[in-house]
């Protein structure tokens, strides 16, 4: 039985050391769904954000792993999370500019960039959101569509 | 402060570290370092004639002294031929550090001529590794190695350094105490588990101690035989915690697992309670996970917390050091626990020991391997450190040799080295020059690191290599006997060389020997000698580990024998 789990880990800022996470992850079979990964202000540390998904014992085990590594310094399971991803999109211009706009609004999206042939529309929202905009995305023929990864952050 | 290049920090460091011998080989990215050991000579280094062998001896080196052994490479084949090594120490938890040369930082991503990712490979195999960008860096990361190595669950710290970072000059910053925010191992246990785990055993009925080579890291053996004859409880040993009760010790049921004991495996199977002291609950150990202590509950005591839970489930986790773990369950164990609960258990399993003991059956025409590990064990018992290769003569001499105590038997248990044992004993003897360093060996195993011969006449480290020769990859014969019709696909070892000359050439000694009579003459010659020498011995082709748990099979399903 899988679930589906966000956590968070808080390592030194040093090379290699994303490589011995992913590493971790690969070498033992875990799955990673998304991965972020950006400094923390005014500090020596990074923040990793992983969505990954297992068994309650590969979860538990995971999270051993993790603590294991030297340059780790914290690893934070979430319980109570407000999580978010970030989405962006280029539609052609040829598409209702005004329905594409609605539908941003609807998820608090907006349009980021108007060009010659084609608008950038983005969004952050909660993951699912974010599932179903891009699902409703469809009808205007994007070109391209790119998904950050969560941001996650406790209540 | 002073001022000094990279490669005399390095070797300014293996000082402040008490190194006394480093193994290793040169090449030409580490030659700035090699440079500096000719100026100052503060340690013995022993020049190995393989990478490999370099890393086996600091690995034996350290199972022997429990100080943490090192190695020094060069970059490329190097460090690839280091590896193995690194892979074996990792596995087995050996405080070592191994030190290689790469190529200059300007030229590191341009496939130069000797260039490896080494960080790249070795990071799957040690436990932390490092690439030092700058000479500013490097004190600390030299201080931050050795304590890595030799802190925590212990491991093998690898540290790459770029040709240019020896070459620059930096001050010579060594810290004198190491403290890292991101490791912080736990070496005190939960007192309310400690509480916990005291009354499972006061109230089990079946307890059985499950011994692991944690025990020996921790150098918690003391505690442990204190721990064990206070409460009469039954005890069974991991491959790697031979040792840890004496041989003779009326508790200990014998080694556990695919080659354990019939009362040591039935034990585990029937209990109802297993204090796991600082094991892993290895396959070769478990069998079928499903059926494993099915009926246990499980106490669990590791210092390193991935170690628990990992493959079964534990209902009274432990993390800390052992030592510490058990400084604090024996006096309360002793308050609560009541030797005499356990009579019928002692009783049930002395029947399964008289049922089916160890044994094998002797011949008048050929030597038995079994007779050979008893013999040895009968003329140096408590004054020789036994290295073994990996193969049947490595369980033969985990079941039958007698054990004294621990760091007394040197062999690669999770990585299950071929080639291994040779370099390793020499390592052991550097280490505890006053003991006899015995390898048991077979011919497969004995010709993985042959070259060594030289190395071990040349630094005068008398080892005295026992081949069990069965002229086949004995072990993966038997499985091809069981499990593959007796189709022996490439284990016929039947082209060797001549060891005898093999030895001699080198500089040693070698015996050929056939019987009891001269396998006697031959090992006390070669004690007397005290030279490195090869005592090839013809045993019987067809001997067979027994029992076996065949691989995924339950504890409690052993083939006792077999009959052709």
């Amino acid at each position: 039985m899988s679930e589906r789990r966000v956590i968070s880990v808080i390592v030194s800022n040093e090379h290699g050391v994303l490589t011995r996470i992913t590493g971790l992850f690969a070498a033992r079979g875990y799955n990673i769904e998304t991965l972020t990964v950006a400094p923390i202000p005014d500090s020596k540390y990074s923040r990793l954000t992983i969505v990954t998904s297992g068994s309650p014992r590969v979860i538990e085990q995971i999270i051993k792993q993790l603590h294991k590594l030297i340059p780790v310094y914290k690893v934070i399971e979430h319980e109570e999370l407000i999580e978010k991803e970030m989405v962006l999109a280029k539609i052609p211009l040829g598409e209702r500019l005004a329905d594409v706009e609605a539908l941003c609004k609807a998820y608090n999206g907006s349009i980021v960039n108007v060009g010659k042939d084609g608008i950038i529309v983005m969004v952050a929202d909660e993951p699912k959101r974010v599932k179903n905009f891009v699902h409703a995305l469809s009808t205007f023929a994007p070109k391209e569509i790119i998904r950050g990864g969560v941001v996650a952050i406790e209540r | 402060m002073q001022q000094m290049t990279g490669a005399r920090m390095v070797v300014e460091a293996m000082k402040r570290e008490n190194v006394e011998v480093v193994f290793g080989y040169p090449g030409g990215a580490i030659m700035n370092v090699y440079d500096e050991i000719y100026k100052h000579r503060y340690f013995q280094h022993i020049l190995t004639r393989h990478e490999q062998a370099a890393v086996h001896a600091a690995d034996g080196y350290a199972r022997a002294t429990g100080k943490v052994g090192v190695a020094f490479v060069t970059s490329g084949p190097g460090f690839t031929n280091a590896v193995t090594g690194l892979a074996t120490a990792y596995m087995d938890s050996i405080p070592i550090v191994v030190i290689s040369g790469q190529v200059p930082m300007s030229m590191i991503g341009t496939d130069a001529f000797q260039e490896i990712d080494a960080v790249g490979i070795s990071r799957p195999c040690t436990k932390h590794n490092f690439l030092v960008k700058d000479v500013k860096e490097l004190p600390f990361i030299l201080k931050e190695a050795f304590y890595l190595a030799k802190s925590g669950r212990p491991g093998p710290v690898h540290v790459d350094i770029p040709k240019d970072v020896t070459a620059q000059i930096g001050e010579f910053d060594y810290p004198q105490e190491m403290r890292l925010e991101t490791y912080k191992p736990t070496y005190k246990g939960n007192m309310r588990q400690i509480k916990k785990a005291v009354e499972a055993i006061a109230k089990a009925k079946k307890p059985v101690f499950y011994l692991g080579g944690g025990i020996v890291r921790s150098g918690a053996y003391e505690l442990v035989r204190e721990f064990v004859s206070f409460t009469q409880i039954p005890a069974v040993e991991t491959l790697m915690a031979r040792g840890v009760l004496r041989y003779d010790d009326p508790m200990l049921l014998g080694m556990v697992g695919m080659h354990g004991t019939y009362a040591a495996n039935m034990a585990m199977s029937e209990a109802d309670l297993l204090i796991a002291l600082g094991p892993r609950f290895d396959d070769r150990v478990t069998g079928k996970l499903s059926e494993f202590a099915k009926y246990a509950e499980i106490i669990h005591v590791d210092i390193d917390p991935s170690s628990i839970g990992k493959l079964v489930h534990v209902d009274y986790p432990i993390v800390g050091d052992l030592k510490n773990v058990l400084k604090e369950m024996i006096p309360l164990a002793k308050e609560k626990v009541d030797s005499a609960r356990y009579e019928n258990w002692r009783e049930i399993l002395k029947r399964y020991q008289e049922l089916h003991p160890l044994s094998y059956e002797d011949s008048g025409e050929v030597l038995k391997p079994e007779w050979v590990i008893q013999r040895v064990g009968e003329k140096l018992k408590g004054r020789a450190r036994i290295s073994t290769d990996v193969g049947q003569h490595q369980m033969w001499t985990a079941q039958f040799y007698p054990f004294t105590r621990p760091e007394e038997f040197i062999t690669s248990g999770g990585l299950g080295t071929m080639g291994f044992g040779f370099p390793a004993a020499m390592g052991v003897k550097r280490g505890v020059p006053d003991e006899i360093a015995i390898n048991f060996s077979g011919d497969g195993s004995i010709l993985m690191n042959i070259q060594e011969l030289i190395t071990a006449v040349e630094y005068r480290l008398p080892v005295i290599n026992i081949v069990l020769n069965n002229h086949y990859l004995g072990m993966v014969r038997q499985w091809q006997t069981f499990f593959y019709d007796k189709r022996y696909a490439e284990t016929d070892l039947s082209m060797q060389p001549d060891f005898v000359k093999v030895a001699e050439s080198f500089g040693g000694i070698g015996y050929r020997v056939e019987t009891k009579e001269e396998f006697d003459r031959a090992l006390e010659e070669a004690i007397s000698k005290n030279v490195v020498a090869i005592i090839d011995v013809i045993v019987d082709r067809y001997e067979n580990v027994l029992p076996m748990v065949p691989a995924g099979g339950s504890l409690y399903n052993m083939l006792l024998e077999y009959k052709d």
